[in-house]
Parts: structure tokens; sequence; C-alpha cells
């Protein structure tokens, strides 16, 4: 990835913040309003499922709990590879980045693992308003961290490559932010989803 | 004046990751990142989209001259309407607005160019990929029919077989990631790129409109996107978010889709009120009254128009409570705007004012919107809107708001800011025409629809039965529509004449307006550079002070000439962003991921192909230039030499591009 | 891996490797709290409360350490905060108008 180091602005008028984390930031606002959508419409059909299971019927407490935490680890991870960079350990920068990917590859798997689970059970996408609710929101988070494991294993081979210095530390701390947001935004969905006590038939 | 830039690929490059040198040419104009032919580019688009948009106008107006016309067949006047909504809205209105944003931006706050460059040329491409998709649907038989507000179920498979709305569904998300993408540029660009001392309650009130603007798509559009996504979702893969045999709520729709669609009419308006907030002031030859009230209604219309969706919802059953509530927010917002009304008023009270084209459109402006803003404040009675809803009272009104109000600022910004962009100004006579074929054609055309509202005609019909009495008023609209039509046929003439005209006659010269904001600093047309070196900004409407200052008796007079304020626009050493070509193939991939949607998968596969390669292909291109004086590794914290004094002016050399590269 | 204080050319404060740790064992602690109500009876009024303090409690605390805001400029918790707010409310009130605070 190409040079992301703060760039001055010259004498002008500004934050004096780098171009590139206020835009994260700025993207990160804005995806608030994406995922509130999604779990407002879940919140409002979990109660809808027409012949098929219900929320309280179907969910894995304990099993999403362990998918849960892995993706909470993955945060620390994303930190300390960000931390390593920082200080310059190209190779511990490496290690944290790729084993943030694997715990996210992890959690995805869980998901995987979840879902076809619940088609087995009967709660298949078009099964009824909760159904498709459910699968859409989640869904989406999952595809959010796909596309976060994407990125990162983008940085792995820019280390690789030998172009991911300690100057280009910004690179990861964005990368981080976004990382961070998508399991901030599965904590809310663990627990307004799974933990809420949800109707059952 | 010749494009000066220096474009050095840096030596060893792989081929296809060298930056492209074209400056003139078609070439230049597809790699282009210059936020200034970006901005024109926009405009283009949009005036090719509005001409569309007014001939389906035309084409329902045909329709509905006579009762149970036959013109149009119900269907196909279902596809009519349904486009001209969505074209007005999301393919004119907003890219117009757009392209002044593009282009004048960075000039008002004193920039070289926006924060993001590249992504400012993927937001055009992304959108011209979107509005080109949307208008495919015509070309395959089957544009969308459901209207611009799409109501589920009414547009899910049962109700609406077909691809018309898969095309609207995914049409609106492609210039939705336009839009997106925008808004981030813009905001990162106000709020890092702002010239020394200009702080933000020193920037130009369109500026301020376009920021408030940018923080409205940014939180409103994702709302619509997942309004979109479930639709699709419902429509191809069976999901059951719209259907109320499994349980589903179809109101569910409504609110996803006026979440968005109330600060989107905010996101309509609020440009033309930056716009005319300029024109004004500088045709009554005084100062904007009030300038912080301009600037705190601004922000208010942003943050209230968050709390008044559901009056697009009084009759659709959401009961007593919110009804009440939603009617009384909708009240209050007419208050921000009111202000707005009378502060335009006052700046022209008591001024010398010159009614040269851009200052009748804003005129229009300011009228037509107070009419519009009055039928809207009967709109938040709940019970009259009852009685309004579905009818032609409400179809007046939106049209006096968008046109009256939108539209007209919008061609009130053509004839101001022609010749900054252009070089040449816009001929007075037929602009003189011009605006008045379109606002007396504009007035017969949609103020009888008031009165055929109130004596009942429905909305979102084909046609109406005789002997309801409505035939006299529809016929005077129909003329009248005409009559704007050759309004706008005038303003294009106007466009060619004066581009004719300006070959041979001698240029424009520096601020022929002898107008305010600094993007009247630089000479006309502007510059590929924009400033030749940096302008220091101690007030609002620094360029006017340095032209005027007060006598003894506290008369104004002038001070300066505009050769001594304005800068001459020679500066050659300036180094701009490069220009780039995978913006485009990015946008390129949209389309074709839509198709495959619909059609056949191996379509996603080549469009999600040329979406990676023009991310890929964006990430890894060199970087403009290392080794120009500001290439990598360029801290804010490294002393520099020419950390400026205290008292510097406008005199030292600027500061190269800014453009990180990965935007 | 390293736990002493990591120096920034900048010249702001970053945590250290150590306090990261901590921080993700009280991230961990709390979720195995919330996930311990799944095996706890108690009445709804309670529990519902309960999960959303510590919910915010983990956000607060991921938001605060890991995305840094806590030691970063406050424009950045800003446009996050209003994104927050701003999505809470729309949809809050969305919901109401679904009633879904006593339906659902």
């Amino acid at each position: 990835m190409a040079d992301t180091a703060a760039v001055s602005h010259g004498h002008g008028t500004g934050t004096g913040l780098s171009d590139n984390k206020l835009l994260m930031w700025v993207f990160l606002g804005s995806e608030c309003l994406l995922f509130g959508g999604l779990i407002s419409t879940y919140l409002i059909y979990r109660s809808r499922f027409a012949d098929g299971p219900a929320p309280g019927d179907i969910f894995d407490i304990p099993f999403t709990s362990v998918s849960s935490f892995v993706l909470l680890m993955s945060s620390l991870t994303m930190v300390l590879a960000l931390s390593a960079l920082q200080r310059g350990d190209i190779r511990n920068n490496r290690i944290w980045l790729l084993t943030t990917a694997l715990l996210g590859s992890l959690f995805i798997g869980g998901q995987v693992y979840e879902f076809t689970t619940f088609v087995r059970e009967g709660l298949g996408y078009t099964t009824s308003p909760f159904s498709s609710a459910f699968f859409t929101l989640t869904g989406f988070h999952g595809v959010h961290v796909s596309l976060g494991i994407l990125m990162l294993m983008s940085l792995l081979i820019s280390s690789l490559r030998g172009t991911l210095t300690k100057e280009r530390s910004e690179t990861v701390e964005i990368v981080g932010l976004y990382w961070h947001f998508v399991d901030v935004v599965w904590i809310f969905i663990f627990t307004v989803i799974y933990l809420v006590p949800s109707p059952t038939s | 004046m010749s494009d000066v830039t220096e474009l050095e690929a840096p030596g060893g490059s792989i081929g296809v990751y060298t930056r492209p040198k074209a400056n003139t040419g078609w070439r230049d104009w597809i790699t282009t990142v210059d936020h200034k032919k970006i901005g024109i580019l926009y405009g283009a688009t949009a005036m090719f989209f509005f001409v569309i948009g007014g001939i389906e106008a035309l084409l329902i107006r045909l329709q509905l001259a006579t009762p149970d016309g036959t013109v149009l067949g119900a269907e196909t006047y279902n596809r009519v309407f349904t486009m001209h909504g969505v074209t007005m809205v999301f393919l004119v209105i907003m890219p117009l607005a757009a392209a002044f944003a593009n282009y004048l931006l960075p000039l008002q706050i004193g920039a070289r160019d926006v924060a993001f460059p590249r992504m400012n040329a993927l937001s055009f491409w992304v959108f011209l990929a979107g509005g080109l998709f949307l208008n495919m649907s015509w070309i395959v038989g089957d544009a969308p029919d459901g209207g611009w507000f799409a109501y589920a179920p009414n547009t899910g498979m049962i109700f609406s077989p077909g691809k018309g709305m898969d095309y609207y569904a995914i049409g609106l998300q492609i210039t939705g990631i336009a839009s997106l993408v925008s808004a981030m540029n813009l905001i990162v660009t106000v709020l890092n790129m702002r010239a020394p001392g200009m702080t933000l309650f020193k920037m130009p009130v369109f500026t301020w409109m376009i920021l408030v603007v940018q923080f409205l798509l940014l939180f409103a559009v994702p709302v619509i996107t997942v309004a979109l996504f479930l639709l699709l979702f419902d429509r191809n893969f069976g999901a059951n978010f719209f259907n109320p045999e499994m349980g589903a709520d179809p109101l569910l729709w409504q609110h996803l889709f006026w979440i968005f669609g109330h600060p989107e009419v905010y996101i309509l308006i609020l440009p033309s009120f930056g716009i005319i907030s300029e024109v004004i002031p500088t045709f009554s030859r005084k100062p904007l009254f009030g300038y912080p009230f301009m600037v705190f209604s601004g922000i208010a219309i942003g943050f209230m128009g968050w709390g008044v969706w559901a009056h697009h919802m009084f009759v659709s059953g959401i009961g007593p409570i919110s009804v009440a509530a939603f009617s009384v927010s909708t009240m209050f917002i007419a208050v921000p705007t009111g202000v707005k009304i009378l502060n335009w008023l006052a700046t022209m009270w008591g001024g010398r004012i010159r009614f040269n084209t851009p200052m009748l459109f804003a005129s229009g402006v300011v009228s037509m919107f107070t009419i519009g803003g009055l039928s809207g404040v009967t709109h938040s009675v709940a019970p009259a809107d009852t009685q309004q809803t579905d009818t032609y009272y409400i179809v007046a009104h939106f049209h006096y708001v968008i046109f009256g109000g939108a539209l007209l600022g919008i061609f009130a910004g053509f004839y101001f800011w022609w010749p900054k962009v252009f070089g040449h100004l816009l001929d007075e006579k037929w602009g003189k025409w011009n605006f008045w074929l379109m606002i007396v054609g504009f007035n017969m055309t949609f103020g009888p629809m008031h009165i055929l509202g109130l004596q009942g005609m429905s909305r979102r019909i084909a046609s109406y039965s005789p002997g309801f009495g409505f035939e006299f008023w529809n016929m005077f609209a129909s003329i009248g529509a005409f009559i704007i039509a050759l309004g706008v046929a005038v303003f294009l003439i106007n466009v060619i004449i004066s581009a004719r005209r300006a070959r041979t006659a001698p240029p424009v010269g520096l601020d022929p307006w002898d107008a305010r904001g600094p993007e009247w600093f630089t000479p006309n047309p502007t510059p590929v550079h924009n400033f030749d070196s940096e302008i220091q900004i101690d007030s609002l409407d620094e360029f006017w002070h340095r032209k005027y200052g007060e006598d003894e008796d506290g008369r104004v007079v002038r001070v300066a000439t505009a050769e001594e304020v304005c800068q001459d626009g020679s500066a050659t050493d300036i180094h701009l962003p490069s220009p780039s070509y995978w913006p485009v193939v990015l946008a390129a991939g949209l389309p074709f991921i839509g198709f495959g949607l619909m059609y056949t998968l191996w379509f996603c596969v080549l469009g999600g192909a040329l979406v990676l390669m023009g991310i890929y292909g964006w990430i890894f291109e060199p970087v403009d230039d290392p080794d120009g004086p500001h290439g990598h590794g360029h801290h804010a914290d490294e002393p520099t030499e020419d950390v400026p004094p205290e008292d510097s002016v406008d005199d030292e050399p600027l500061e190269t591009a800014e453009e990180a590269p990965v935007g | 891996m390293e736990s002493h204080e990591a120096s920034h050319e900048g010249g702001h404060d970053h945590p250290s490797d150590r306090r990261y740790i901590q921080v993700a064992a009280i991230l961990a602690i709390v979720t195995a709290l919330e996930v311990g109500t799944y095996f706890v009876e108690m009445p709804g009024e309670v529990l519902i409360p309960m999960l959303m303090v510590m919910m915010v409690y983990k956000f607060f605390y991921v938001a605060a350490w890991f995305m840094h805001l806590r030691f970063d400029s406050p424009l950045f918790t800003k446009f996050f905060v209003t994104g927050l707010v701003l999505a809470t409310i729309v949809y809050g009130i969305a919901l109401t108008v679904f009633e879904f605070w006593h339906k659902g």
C-alpha cells in the first residue's frame, strides 16, 4: 500500500490530523447508520418467525459466546500488531497481523458452522421475517469481517515485501480502526440479539 | 492558459502502473483527478440527464393534458413518472450540486484540490455508471415503475415482476456509493485544507451549506442502502422483509426510505441556498445579512431534518401519537428556513440591486421557495395533510421547492460562475429570456396544481376521468411545461452562442461581477493550479475587503483594483496530483456486478475482477512525483524553512500537492 | 512480546502491550459475566439493564483503548459519537413507532 504518513497541508488552517485517519473515522460514523438499520430491522422482526423456529429455540449461546470471545481477542492481537510496528518490530507485527487474520477466520468459520446448523434445524433464509433479518444482519457483519481479513492479508503481504515499515504504521492503525469497529458491532449484536432473551415458539 | 502539469513517472515503474500523462483530449478527461474538470464532468452529465428527465416530464404532461389521455398506457406512464422522479432527484439535482461543490469548494477554501483527488474522480465515474445503469432499463424495455419512493410490497416480486425494480435498487446503490465517497472526501477537505487564517466561521456560506450536505449524505445514504438491500433480497432471494403473508410489515420500507428521504430533500435544497447566499450579496452590493444566522440555520436544518420523516407517512396507519409528534417537529423545521428567507430579504433591503441574470434566478429562488415552504407548512398540519396527501397539492409543493428552489438556484449558479469556469460570460439577453420563460412556464405548470389537488385530483395515476373539472388546469399546466422546455432550450442555446462569441470576443478579465468570495482571487477561467500562492484570510469576504475600505465618514470606497488584488495565474512550478485511470476501471466494474445479479453470474465475476483490479492498481500505482519537494515522509512536525513569520501574507510559494496516495 | 512503554516519534503516549493485555483481560471477564447471565434465572427488568451496562462498558473500553480514542483528538470521538447518537435516536424513534418497546 502506498504512503499514508501524515502529510502536511502547509501552513493552512486545519485540524492537524491525518487525512487518512480522519477519513476512516468519518466512514465509521456512517457505518453506524448502516448497522443501526439492519439491527432495527432485526429487532422489529425477531418475534415474527412464521412457522419456523423462533430465536429462543435455535440460538446456541455457549457456541456463539466462544466465537464472540475469539473476535474480541482478535482486537487485542490487532492492537499488538500496531504496537509492534510502531516500535519498529517488523517480525512481531507480522505475527500479530497473521494471528488477527486467523482469529477472524476462526470467527467466520464459526459463523458458517452456526448458519449451516440453523439451516439444518429448519431456519433458512426465506423461512420467516425473523430468519431473513437474522441472516442479513449477521451476514453483513460477516462480510465486513471478511473484507477486514482481506485487508489484513494485504498488509501482511506488504510487510513480507518489505514495504510495511515503521513510518507507515498509520496504515495498520487505520485498518485496525476498521477491525475494532467490526468487533464493536459484534459486541452490540451479541448482547442485543443473542443474550437478551428472545421469543420462543 | 496552457496546462502546466508536471507529470514525471518515476523511473523503473512497471508499465501498467505508470501514471497517465495526457493533459488534453479525451484521455485527459477520463484520467483527470482535477476537481475543476470533475466538476465540469458532473455538470455536463447532469444536464444530459436533465434533458432526459425533462422529456419524461413532457410525456407526463402530454398524457395528462386531456382527460382519459391516450399518449401513454398506464404501465408506461408508471415507468415514465418513476424515472422522471428518480432522474431529477438522483441524476440531476444531486450531481448539479456536486458539480458546483467540486468546482468551487477547494477554491472557496483556498486549496489546490480536494483531500483525495482520485476518490473524487471515482465518485464521478461511479455516478455516471449508476445513471447509465438506471437508464439501461429503458433500453431493455423494463424501466422501474414503482415510483421514485418504491413502496414495498408493491415493488416486490409478486406485484413488480420483471427487472425494473432491480434496475432501480441496484442503480441507486451504485449512485449511493458515489455520494458517500464524495461526502467523506469533502468533509476531510473542508476540515483539513483551508487557507491560512480561514477559521470555519470565515468560510463562505456556500461552503458551509455544502459541508452540512456532506454530513447529511454521510449519515443518510447508509439508511437507503439498507432499504435497497432488503428490497433486493426480497425480490431475488426470497427474503421476507416486506411480505405481509409471512408477518412482515410494509411500513418498514417506508420508515427506512423516508429516514433517508427527508434528509435527502435538504441535501437537494441546501446547495442552492448556499449559491444564492453568494449571489444575492454580490448583486445587492451589501454583505450577507446575518452570516452567523445563515450558518447556524443551515446546521439546524441539517439536524432537525432527521426528526420529521414520518410526515410522509401521516396516512399510513402509524397511529395518532406518532402523527402528532411528527406534525409538531415538522412545524418547527420551518423556523430555520424562515430565518434564511428573512436574511436574504434583509440583504437585498437597502442594497443597490443589479438584476443581472444570476440575481433574477436568485430572487426566483427566494420567492418560489417561500411559496413551496408555505404549502409545506400546510402539510405539517396533519389533519389538513390527510386531505392533501396523494393529491396534486403535494406535487405542487415539492416542485415549488425542488424546481423553484433547488433548480433555479443552480441556474443562478450557472450564470454567476460561468465566467470563472469557462472564461466568458453567458449572454445577458438570452439569460433573461431563459429566466422569464422558465419562471412563467414553471408557475403555469405547478401553480394550478395546488387547486387541482384541493379539488381532489389524485397523483400517481395515469389518467383522470372527464367531468371532475380537472380539464382546464391540466391543459394549462401542460402548456406551461412546454414553456419551461423552451426556457431550457434557450439556456442551451445561450451556452452555445456564448461559447462561440467568446472565441473572438475579448476575455472576460478579472472579477467580472465585483464579487466577494475567495474563488474570485484567481483569474478567469481558473488556472489549472488554482492559486499562484497561498491566500491569507483575515476576514469573511476577504476578497471584498481587499478591494474596498471605508473613508473617514464610514463610506465604502474602492482601495484597490482587481489587478492589484487578484492573482495572475502565472505560477509555473506548482505540482499537481497526477491523473489516474484506476477510478474509471473500478467504477466500470460496478454496473457489471449489477447486471450479474440480474442476469448471469458471469457478469459478477467480470465486474468483481474490474473492481479488484481498480482497487489494487490504485493502491500500487506510484505516488505522484515522489522526488518532488514534498513527497514521502513529510511530517507535520518537521520544521521546514518556509514556516512563516506571523505577519506574512500571500507571497510565499504554495505547498505542493497534498494527495495522500491511498486516497 | 515486549512490554516496555512504546515510544513514538510524535511524542504522544501509547499504551504498552501489557496495558493492552490488561484491557483485553477485563473485556474477557465482562464477556464471561455476560455469558453467565444466560445460566442464571433473573427477571427481564434486571437482566436487560445489566446486559446493556456490560455491553456499553465493553464498547467504551474497545473504543477508548484499542481504537485509541482516549489518547487521540476529540474530533474523532465526535464523529463516532455523532454517528452512534444519530443512529440511536433515529432508529429508536422508528422502533417506538413500531411499538417495539412494549410489544417487542
